[in-house]
């Protein structure tokens, strides 16, 4: 980090920069508060007579693209995960950058894998400036040391939205890498070899960038049908022999945990979620792809069909198990965020019930409403919680970089927030007095579903009053953090951070929530 | 002095435990070497726990290596003193960790006992959250789960098991090893109270009688009254041939049990899912304890990924007079205790005959009658049992006294 920074502390107590990465920047002043003025960004007009009437945007190769879209110094290139740890599209379009000499760039992906790592590479050789997005692995703790020149910002999948749709970050370049795409530019997820499911992530992108870029490994011809991205926003496509490992884009299957305290966790859940009246004809739930996720939809499932309950719709994150569902009408539709494994995939490409969606529509909270208000229940995880129901997605306990906050902040909205977790990690308690690093307002989270207890936000008395007869296992969240500390052999001490910030989380209106120190 | 001791594990694969290495020396002072995954939060208090061990043992030169894995106090203490005992040493104090979880009173001679859950007497990660599962016992094994070599690094994590995790109401079991063996376990386990022994390989009713004489020796001079039942386990042609012997061996036999896959070892033949090859020695089983008045335990389903599998034994389990059967999964528990639990039929049926037999007692008649029927004795004991059976599952509401007795 270069040159001092002044701190402010927001409404919650957190100090903040006043600045990150030249920009000013706006102190989180509560949930609902900020109120945000102007008009959106709007990329430069463009003219037909700058692309060939025969709608072929074809060239001959990524540096070729990147040229023409004129690349230079200190520009900001975006990518995106949709193929997650099976990406090369990121790494080809940084690295061709490097082989033009191009300096300081700003890497804005919507979210790191662990294949992007080489990327320390290129923010060592002056390649890459900073990166503006989701960092864990190596990545996260290249930031976390202090390594990087610019500062990290953390987003959710809304905000991301929220911050291009706002001017807040100008893309110069969108490089999107498509499974299918015709010369014009029309692409999608859904298939060809690399099929990876929604391309919802890169919609922003196209809206917004000056110039954009589809790089794909699956040309067909025009019309590329179904398209989600519009060629007409296209600059460029670019073919390629490959443009990810399709055994890492996604999972053949999705595995649901074995672990039976994870087990437990998602038993309650399900059983939370039938007492407490959430589970009823016509409701609504999202659930990920992570362990206790799985497992929890499986005993909803059991549980729906016991009680004879259909939903209308599922988020997703779909998974085999999500899809499942749809088959055995047990939901009429699922609206689908991400796609995890083939059976998400092979859905998503022939149900039309099946639909891709994409954070504008999901989750941008600079939107007129967005759907994940109106889910019933959201199941979620966290590293911490504290005991006002606060919560950490972004750092470990020690303060490390440790997850992107994805759609989780944006999730938070619904009718009822759920975080799923094992109650201790290498004896390191799970619910904690304070978050190291303040992801979520507890005010939006109602309920912790850990193995040794359910704790309901005392805020909920409609969902404390609806579980009176319910043999689960509700209990105040104090007591639970209190059994952890006399089964763990005391409260953690709790590691001193430095005053050097390294990063900042934002809410999802754009201001600033919190602020990742460097780790020693 | 110069001897060398260690304990515990290590490794990327390890997890809740912890390697330890004491190497005594006559010069130098305590060098003491900590790694842990945890040490910027429990760094200090891990520190210390070293140093008390030191001094319960009286060590005041010696090179201390630990490496954490996130080991819980009571881990932690075990490994310690595992590893100091094996320099040869023994403790001048008493280097128990303090209690953290009250000594539970003694559990009812019939107390259900649906499910019992096995947990490796060496492996610390499955013992702090097995009470969460619900069952009604967990059994801490010091038998055939651990190694040979680790008997006593075992013994010793049991005992501070007992003394330190929450089980959350399950009854609490340790199985032995067979005897001798066996008397060096009880020697370490019974002064922390568990509330039931189970005996391996019993063969003979000699061997519940010098178990159960050991347990009082014991107890005598601690003070300790507490009753501390045993569940011999007949794993052997000979040991089904003696059920009843065994059964009534001890007043404080509370419950008899089978071994099915040593007992069909033993046999020489191969076990089947449907279990026709042990159905003689369970029915033995059944009938010895049910003469004896104790209770009939059938013994454990190997296969943790078959659910329905598990249902099915249970119930034909159930069906045979069986009134619980062990776990080595917590996904078993509440597979078998739906399968133990009588059925709302039954229970409202049962309930109905024993509210027949109180009116019959008021009323001074000697013939029971529901409805045009004539209910016969036996049939009464049969729905009291029932009743009771479902009252302490909780499918029954306690309001709903059956008090008369026959």
């Amino acid at each position: 980090m270069s040159g001092p920074v002044e701190l402010v502390r927001n409404t919650i107590g957190r100090r903040v920069p006043t600045i990150v990465n030249g920009r000013e920047q706006v102190p989180f002043q509560g949930v609902d508060t900020y109120r945000p003025e102007g008009m959106k960004h709007g990329p430069p007009i463009r003219s037909c007579r700058d692309y060939s009437p025969n709608g072929d945007k074809r060239v001959p190769d990524l540096r070729t693209a990147l040229e023409r879209c004129g690349l230079r110094d200190g520009m900001v290139i975006s990518t995106h995960h949709h193929f997650r740890n099976g990406d090369r599209v990121a790494l080809m379009a940084l690295q061709t950058a490097a082989d033009m000499g191009v300096k300081d760039l700003m890497w804005f992906p919507s979210a790191s894998f662990p294949c992007h790592e080489p990327v320390i590479g290129l923010m060592d050789r002056g390649v890459v400036h900073h990166i503006e997005g989701s960092m864990n692995g190596p990545l996260g703790e290249y930031c976390s040391r202090g390594k990087m020149r610019g500062m990290g910002v953390l987003r959710s999948h809304g905000g991301r939205w929220q911050a291009v749709q706002d001017g807040e970050v100008k893309i110069d370049i969108a490089v999107i890498a498509a499974p299918s795409a015709d010369p014009f530019g029309n692409c999608d997820g859904s298939h060809g070899p690399s099929a990876c499911g929604s391309l919802g992530f890169a919609l922003a992108d196209s809206l917004y960038a000056d110039r954009v870029i589809v790089v794909t490994d699956n040309l067909v011809p025009f019309p590329c049908v179904p398209w989600q991205i519009q060629g007409n926003n296209v600059d460029c496509v670019v073919v390629v022999d490959s443009v990810g490992d399709p055994s890492k884009i996604v999972s053949g299957t999705t595995q649901i945990t074995r672990s039976p305290d994870r087990l437990l966790i998602a038993e309650y859940v399900a059983r939370f979620l039938a007492d407490a009246g959430i589970m009823r004809d016509g409701f609504s739930f999202q659930a990920g792809a992570g362990g206790i996720a799985l497992a929890f939809v499986q005993f909803l499932k059991d549980l729906m069909q016991q009680a004879g309950v259909r939903a209308r719709f599922v988020r997703g994150g779909s998974t085999q198990y999500l899809v499942q569902l749809l088959q055995d009408g047990l939901t009429d539709y699922i609206l689908d965020g991400q796609t995890f494994d083939l059976a998400g995939v092979q859905s998503i490409a022939s149900d039309p019930r099946h639909v891709a969606t994409s954070p504008f529509t999901s989750y941008n909270f600079h939107g007129k409403g967005n759907f994940a208000s109106m889910v019933d229940a959201t199941v979620l995880g966290a590293t911490e919680v504290d005991v006002d129901f606060n919560a950490n997605v972004v750092t470990h306990s020690d303060g490390m970089l440790l997850h992107g906050i994805g759609g989780w902040q944006n999730c938070l909205t619904a009718g009822c927030t759920i975080l799923a977790l094992p109650s201790v990690r290498d004896r390191i308690p799970v619910i904690v007095d304070e978050v190291t690093t303040m992801t979520g307002p507890g005010e939006l989270i109602d309920v912790v579903v850990t193995e040794r207890g359910i704790a309901v936000n005392p805020r909920r008395e409609d969902l404390l009053t609806a579980l009176r007869g319910s043999d689960l296992p509700v209990r105040p969240i104090e007591e639970l953090k209190e059994e952890l500390e006399m089964m763990l052999g005391g409260p953690p001490a709790k590691p001193a951070p430095t005053d050097d910030p390294v990063a900042i989380v934002k809410w999802v209106d754009g201001t600033v929530l919190d602020t990742v120190w460097r780790v020693e | 002095m110069s001897g060398r001791g260690a304990a515990g594990r290590r490794g990327d694969d390890v997890r809740s435990d912890l390697f330890v290495s004491v190497e005594l020396t006559d010069s130098g002072g305590r060098r003491i070497a900590l790694e842990s995954k945890v040490a910027a939060f429990y760094g200090r208090t891990i520190q210390e726990q070293i140093v008390l061990a030191l001094d319960a043992y009286r060590v005041e030169h010696a090179v201390v290596r630990v490496e954490d894995q996130g080991g819980l106090p009571f881990v932690i203490a075990a490994r310690l003193e595992a590893a100091l005992r094996r320099t040869g040493l023994e403790a001048v104090d008493d280097a128990r960790p303090a209690r953290t979880v009250p000594a539970d009173p003694p559990s009812a001679r019939d107390r259900l006992r649906r499910s019992r859950l096995y947990l490796p007497g060496n492996e610390p990660k499955f013992m702090l959250n097995a009470g969460l599962h619900r069952p009604d016992g967990v059994i801490l094994d010091l038998e055939d789960s651990v190694h040979p070599s680790e008997k006593d690094a075992a013994r010793l994590l049991v005992r501070n098991a007992l003394r330190c995790v929450e089980f959350h109401g399950a009854e609490r079991m340790v199985r032995i090893n067979q005897l001798p063996m066996g008397f060096e376990d009880l020697d370490a386990v019974v002064p922390e109270e568990p509330e039931l022994i189970l005996v391996p390989k019993t063969e003979q009713p000699e061997q519940i009688r010098m178990v159960h004489e050991r347990i009082l020796e014991i107890q005598q001079p601690l003070g300790s009254e507490k009753t501390i039942w045993l569940m011999p386990i007949l794993e052997t042609a000979l040991g089904i041939e003696h059920a009843f012997a065994v059964a009534t061996a001890a007043e404080s036999v509370a419950a008899l049990t089978i071994g099915i896959e040593d007992y069909t070892a033993d046999l020489g033949v191969t076990k089947t899912p449907e279990g026709a090859e042990s159905l003689y020695a369970r029915m033995r089983v059944v009938n010895a304890a049910r003469a004896a008045g104790v209770l009939p335990i059938d013994s454990v389903f190997g296969d943790v990924g078959d659910m329905d599998g598990l249902a099915a034994w249970a119930a034909r389990s159930r069906g045979l007079g069986f009134e619980g059967m062990g776990c080595i999964h917590p996904r078993q528990i509440s597979v078998i205790h739906s399968a133990f639990a009588p059925r709302p039929d039954e229970i409202a049926k049962a309930l109905k005959i024993v509210a027949a037999f109180e009116e019959a007692q008021a009323r001074g008649l000697a013939v029971v009658s529901l409805g045009s029927r004539m209910v016969d004795l036996p049939v009464v004991l049969r729905a009291q049992r029932l009743v009771r059976t479902a009252r302490r599952a909780g499918l029954v509401p306690d309001t709903n006294e059956g008090g008369a007795q026959v």
